[in-house]
């Protein structure tokens, strides 16, 4: 066993489980994610868009862009694995 | 494989209701769980049932590896094609909320978000396949 990299893991560990006591409570709603944008999204997804599931209406309308980019990232992704795997074009 | 009867049967029923409720999934994500992620992911899982039941030649005569690699680029053109015609429509760059005023229409909003999610269904069922399809050719695991 290496008692450098075991000090180091406790050391992170203290220092993660300490930041832990910071969060806020699961559902709280006085929790920062909940005052920024979230209650605008609720609010205006059905006038805006007019559909019910207000997470589509993020990943799609809202923040299209975003889902854009993470397509292009599977479709890249799959080109890679293509490059890499696929044997010459000889055979 | 090949000589079992029980996969290739068991197969032959269930693919065409995987691939039903793939495209359930896809459709759905406007008005509940779902989305085109899911929805590809799921019709790729057919894919692959049907290359563990049927061997490789037999998803080659339905997809093989430049079908997919078309579909996978025409999924991707479909949700850049969507943002283009916002642009049309003097909006900006995926504003799906240009087309609707222009056109009039109440209900186009909804409409153009179903035909991005199932560009990203094509793309994702396209990749997930194209994957599968490589890793057997190249593993010579699966054999017909």
């Amino acid at each position: 066993m290496k008692i450098p990299a075991l000090i180091a893991v406790l050391l992170i560990g203290i220092i993660l489980f300490w930041a832990v006591e910071d969060m806020p409570a699961f559902g709280d709603p006085d929790a920062p994610a909940n005052h920024h944008v979230a209650q605008m999204y609720i609010e205006r997804t059905r006038p805006d868009i007019g559909i019910d599931n207000i997470v589509t209406a993020i990943l799609a309308s809202y923040r299209g862009f975003d889902t854009l980019g993470e397509t292009a990232v599977i479709f890249t992704a799959g080109i890679s694995v293509v490059l890499l795997l696929r044997r010459g074009g000889e055979q | 494989m090949r000589e079992n009867v029980v996969i290739r049967t068991v197969a032959r029923l269930s693919i065409p209701f995987i691939q039903l409720f793939s495209l359930y999934v896809i459709v759905h994500g406007a008005s509940g769980a779902g989305g085109g992620f899911q929805g590809g992911v799921v019709f790729a899982a057919s894919f692959i049932l049907m290359l563990i039941a049927f061997g490789l030649s037999g998803i080659r005569s339905r997809l093989g590896e430049k079908g997919a690699m078309v579909l996978a680029t025409v999924g991707l053109f479909i949700y850049a094609g969507i943002g283009l015609l916002c642009t049309l429509f003097s909006g900006n760059y995926l504003e799906y909320a240009a087309i609707e005023s222009a056109l009039g229409i109440p209900h186009i909003h909804a409409f153009l978000i179903d035909i991005v999610e199932a560009g990203i269904g094509i793309t994702v069922m396209a990749v997930m396949t194209l994957i599968i399809l490589d890793f057997a050719d190249r593993e010579g695991m699966i054999r017909d």
